[in-house]
């Protein structure tokens, strides 16, 4: 069986280089691997993308990362919140490029994408700016909006149980993007709370296959939002 | 625009506004609150309608506000509150949660607003000075759900009227509104636009018109908001 366990944080981030898209799991404090996003701002890499609902917030986590200047665009559905300031000042000095996609379509993009599909048709957005540009497509008399599939070179996910095979489970809405993002990206390194020996996750339960999952990283990790 | 002025003291409270929509969400629906003041209208359903709350972060069947020593942070809502999940809740994941709103699955989303339109089309993303807005979920779960409900002050501070004709404001989703819920009325958005079903007490419908800046027709069956 293959090895999927990382030592430690930093040795999981190896295979993360300049120029990368990643994805960032999590929705509020829920699901967010933020032992990985701060291993990530320490490396010192630039000319990212990052994918995440939200902008960051303060300056810990994505806030932080985008403080030393890594992230040239950011794809999220949600940007302004609270305390987000580190990426106000960014987007709004013209440091950094928003891409902003409606949350549904965010999600079905990477599901798309790690369907092995070429787009998909959705109502979302129809009539508005988002979908200016977009080819529209009428099926049966009703118009829809062609959205292209949104792959990832890494994702960074937070499960909480993982087996040897990398199978994973998640607490509570802690499931959130996670899955998906495990699915679109060419490599998924998993942040998680709890390894159990092989056989004792419910094959019934397990919501991510450990097929998507190419590291795993066990790190109880304080929350910090 | 107007030339008169907010009736301020009858208008009505936010949770008094939160009161009357949630007696008009159907028994056994499945309703998507969006954040801000349509997060009040959990406070107002009773336990007969047993609506199952959707939250667009994956939870069908989401409860009330928890007390403070059960505040998970795997259990938040869309607005990031702490949460907590109803007997026989269930988890999705986002695409999951997203295929419910797209799918037919939301009886009801209730919304916030910055400006409706006479034929439903809805605005709450993005002020027209603003670069750029939030949207979350609302362009899906607006386009989803088969009624919407707009959930706002009727007009801003400064008297301008969140009822128009047609949108000045970017686009949301197109004709969603089917009912609108106001500090001054209930008003339905139908084929010939507005109808005006119900007023704030000593609100009259003159006043809801000159806060209106589209014709109000008046429903035969007009009457108070119940307190």
């Amino acid at each position: 069986m293959k090895n999927k366990k990382a030592p430690d944080i930093e040795a999981a981030l190896d295979v993360v280089k300049d120029g990368d898209l990643i994805f960032f799991g999590g929705f509020g404090t829920g699901g967010v691997p933020i032992s990985l996003i701060q291993g990530l701002t320490k490396k010192g890499l630039k000319d990212l993308t990052i994918v995440s609902n939200n902008a960051g917030a303060g300056h810990n986590t994505i806030a932080s990362l985008l403080d030393t200047g890594a992230v040239k665009k950011v794809i999220c559905t949600f940007p302004y919140s609270r305390g987000s300031v580190v990426f106000n000042d960014l987007y709004h000095s013209g440091k950094i490029e928003l891409e902003l996609v409606p949350q549904g379509t965010l999600a079905e993009r990477m599901r798309n994408a790690g369907s092995g599909l070429g787009g998909f048709l959705t109502p979302t957005a129809l009539g508005t700016e988002i979908a200016d540009g977009k080819p529209l497509i009428e099926v049966d008399g009703k118009t829809y909006v062609l959205e292209k599939p949104l792959h990832a070179d890494i994702a960074l996910i937070k499960a909480d149980k993982v087996d040897p095979r990398g199978n994973l489970t998640y607490r509570l809405a802690a499931r959130n993007f996670n899955p998906v993002m495990a699915m679109a990206a060419k490599y998924t390194i998993a942040q998680v709370t709890d390894e159990v020996a092989l056989g004792e996750i419910d094959p019934a339960v397990v919501v991510t296959p450990g097929v998507y999952v190419d590291c795993y990283v066990i790190d109880k990790g304080g929350l910090v939002e | 625009m107007t030339t008169a002025s907010i009736p301020t003291d009858k208008l009505l409270s936010r949770d008094a506004i939160a009161k009357r929509l949630a007696a008009d969400l159907q028994p056994d629906w499945v309703v998507n609150l969006g954040i801000g003041m349509p997060t009040l209208t959990t406070k107002y359903v009773t336990p007969e309608q047993d609506i199952i709350f959707h939250s667009e972060n994956g939870i069908i069947g989401m409860g009330p506000p928890p007390a403070p020593e059960d505040e998970d942070d795997d259990l938040r809502d869309a607005g990031k509150n702490f949460t907590t999940l109803i007997p026989g809740a269930a988890l999705v994941h986002h695409a999951d949660s997203f295929a419910l709103a797209r799918g037919g699955r939301l009886d009801c989303a209730v919304l916030g607003a910055f400006q409706v339109a006479a034929n439903g089309d809805l605005a709450n993303w993005r002020l027209p000075q603003d670069p750029t807005g939030n949207i979350g979920g609302a362009m899906d779960i607006a386009t989803g759900a088969n009624e919407v409900f707009a959930m706002m002050t009727h007009a801003t501070k400064n008297g301008e009227s969140k009822l128009a004709e047609t949108l000045s404001y970017p686009v949301t989703a197109l004709a969603c509104v089917t009912k609108v819920f106001t500090d001054m009325a209930v008003i339905s958005v139908t084929e010939k636009g507005y109808r005006l079903d119900e007023t704030a007490p000593g609100i009259s419908a003159e006043m809801v018109q000159a806060f209106t800046d589209a014709p109000l027709q008046i429903a035969d069956t007009l009457c108070d908001i119940a307190a």
